[in-house]
């Protein structure tokens, strides 16, 4: 007997019964490829938009800004006055006076390096580092008010909870993508797997002939459906890590920045493929099912 | 009784094909359908052994009401029954002694090589066993066709046209082999158009021939 014919005589490859070279299981191949493909940015959109936001809230949340305008002979007096309420306020850790060249570099984006800084009736600015239980702001906006009509205390809640929430949206909208690539998936799985049961008829005829069970023959395309899946999608997601891991690093400036994965990060794009080949499995049995029943 | 089929008719639209069709097909009896092209040969065929389900009437596999069976019932009754067809319905991509051993792979059952290898010998294709389908003659296709529906020892084969497309030597051959396996006890019955593949069975079975005439089962004779 023939290796090929011992083989299917184990019954360890009944899927053999469907043959391989059809144009539906290679497009189905290549669908989860591209699919995959998409899957890893998305993946890679969502965690990024993840680590942004905790970033952003991160960065903003335990600090606060306190501008200080006063005239040139008053100024001195007030920054001691107002360092002096800050050190009284609880929840305050510490403070610190932003030097000139600090001032520059903040409008030097704006205004350009040669900006003479040193003429200019720029307020001060403290920056307040706080406790992880904060401070109040009202009673502290008040204390201010009485001894330094001057300052105006930013604790930028303004600024970070419209940053917090767009990152927070775009975190939402990449895990949309991911469930609406594993959607397309599964409908194009089983677009495939219907139409490769419709090309294989006869193929079907001959197993129910012999006394197949419905069972076999969804087990036969399910199984070949699956391995084809789950071999597209490593393809597809192997190279989205690898276009992630070619992608020149934008240093520290851009918000494109740490868009991919680092570290652990590297893991979560390789459950795509089993996830895939779950989605194949019960897209493409709930199809071969649905059509056996049909011509039945 | 293996098969039974009482008052069943049957059509494809508005042209009624067969009816009224009593038919019963007891263990180790021997058939022979006739009747011209179109008749319905196949029809009342694929009826015995549950392909088709009838417009009317009740059918019975084995004692089981057909209407009654579950899918997966169906599926079961169906390994008591080997099917003959004159296009033989092979899996092209498999080897010919894959397409044998088949019923084994689809019942999830591990295939008796040893049997498997005999069996080939019996029908004559022990050289054959890796070619695949289209490599093959005609008479070796239905030979091969014939050790498929005998492979998991049914009670009943159903023959549809099984010389359709072979020549006189090669159905004597095949007729012999269906006679032998009649002769171990299992039920036999031939659809066919081939007056003289049944002459040639009048010395070797003693046979019923049925024909059908105007959509109606006329018994032809009760011995040839």
């Amino acid at each position: 007997m023939s290796r090929r014919l011992s083989l299917i005589l184990r019954g360890g490859d009944s899927d053999r019964v469907v043959p391989s070279a059809g144009l539906s299981a290679l497009l189905s191949g290549i669908s989860a490829a591209m699919v995959a493909f998409l899957a890893v940015f998305a993946l890679a959109l969502s965690v990024s938009a993840g680590q942004l936001a905790l970033r952003w809230s991160d960065t903003l949340s335990q600090s606060a800004t306190l501008r200080l305008s006063a005239t040139p002979s008053e100024i001195g007096a007030q920054t001691e006055a107002v360092l002096e309420i800050l050190r009284a306020t609880p929840g305050v850790i510490s403070t610190r006076v932003l030097e000139i060249d600090e001032q520059r570099a903040l409008l030097e984006p704006w205004f350009g390096p040669d900006l003479p800084v040193e003429s200019l009736a720029l307020p001060r600015l403290i920056e307040i580092i706080e406790s992880p239980q904060g401070f109040d702001p009202v009673g502290l906006r008040l204390r201010l008010a009485t001894e330094a009509p001057g300052a105006v205390l930013d604790d930028h809640t303004r600024w970070r909870r419209p940053l917090v929430q767009a990152a927070s949206s775009l975190r939402l909208l990449a895990w949309s993508a991911v469930v609406l690539i594993g959607g397309v998936m599964a409908a194009t799985i089983t677009l495939a797997a219907g139409f490769s049961l419709a090309a294989n008829a006869p193929v079907i005829r001959v197993l129910r002939l012999v006394g197949a069970r419905d069972a076999f023959i969804a087990h036969a395309f399910t199984r070949r459906f699956t391995l084809t899946t789950l071999l597209g999608s490593t393809v597809g997601t192997l190279l989205g890590m690898l276009a992630f891991a070619v992608l020149p690093v934008a240093g520290d400036a851009g918000f494109l920045t740490g868009l991919g994965f680092s570290g652990l990060g590297w893991a979560m794009p390789l459950a795509i493929p089993p996830v895939a080949a779950v989605i194949a499995w019960i897209a493409t049995r709930a199809a071969a099912l649905r059509a056996l029943r049909r011509e039945s | 009784m293996v098969i039974r089929l009482a008052n069943v008719s049957h059509d494809y639209g508005a042209k009624g094909l067969l009816s009224g069709i009593d038919l019963h097909i007891a263990p180790g009896a021997f058939h022979f359908l006739t009747g011209p092209s179109g008749a319905g040969k196949s029809t009342l065929l694929k009826l015995c052994y549950g392909e088709l389900r009838p417009r009317s009437g009740q059918i019975e596999l084995f004692g089981q009401p057909l209407g009654g069976l579950s899918r997966d019932g169906l599926a079961d009754t169906r390994r008591r029954i080997g099917v003959i067809h004159q296009d033989c319905q092979f899996l092209d991509h498999l080897t010919l002694a894959e397409n044998v051993a088949l019923p084994f792979v689809a019942t999830g059952r591990p295939v008796p090589t040893r049997d498997l290898i005999e069996l080939l010998g019996w029908v004559g294709l022990g050289q054959h066993a890796d070619a695949l389908p289209p490599t093959l003659s005609g008479g070796e296709r239905q030979r091969a066709a014939l050790a498929r529906a005998v492979i998991l020892s049914p009670e009943v084969v159903l023959a549809d046209e099984p010389t359709g497309n072979v020549d006189p030597e090669m159905s004597q051959r095949l007729l012999s082999l269906l006679v032998e396996l009649n002769r171990m006890g299992t039920a036999v019955m031939i659809a066919t158009h081939d007056m003289a593949l049944i002459r040639n069975a009048k010395a070797q079975v003693s046979a019923r021939v049925l024909r059908i005439v105007d959509g109606t089962l006329q018994q032809a004779g009760a011995d040839l």
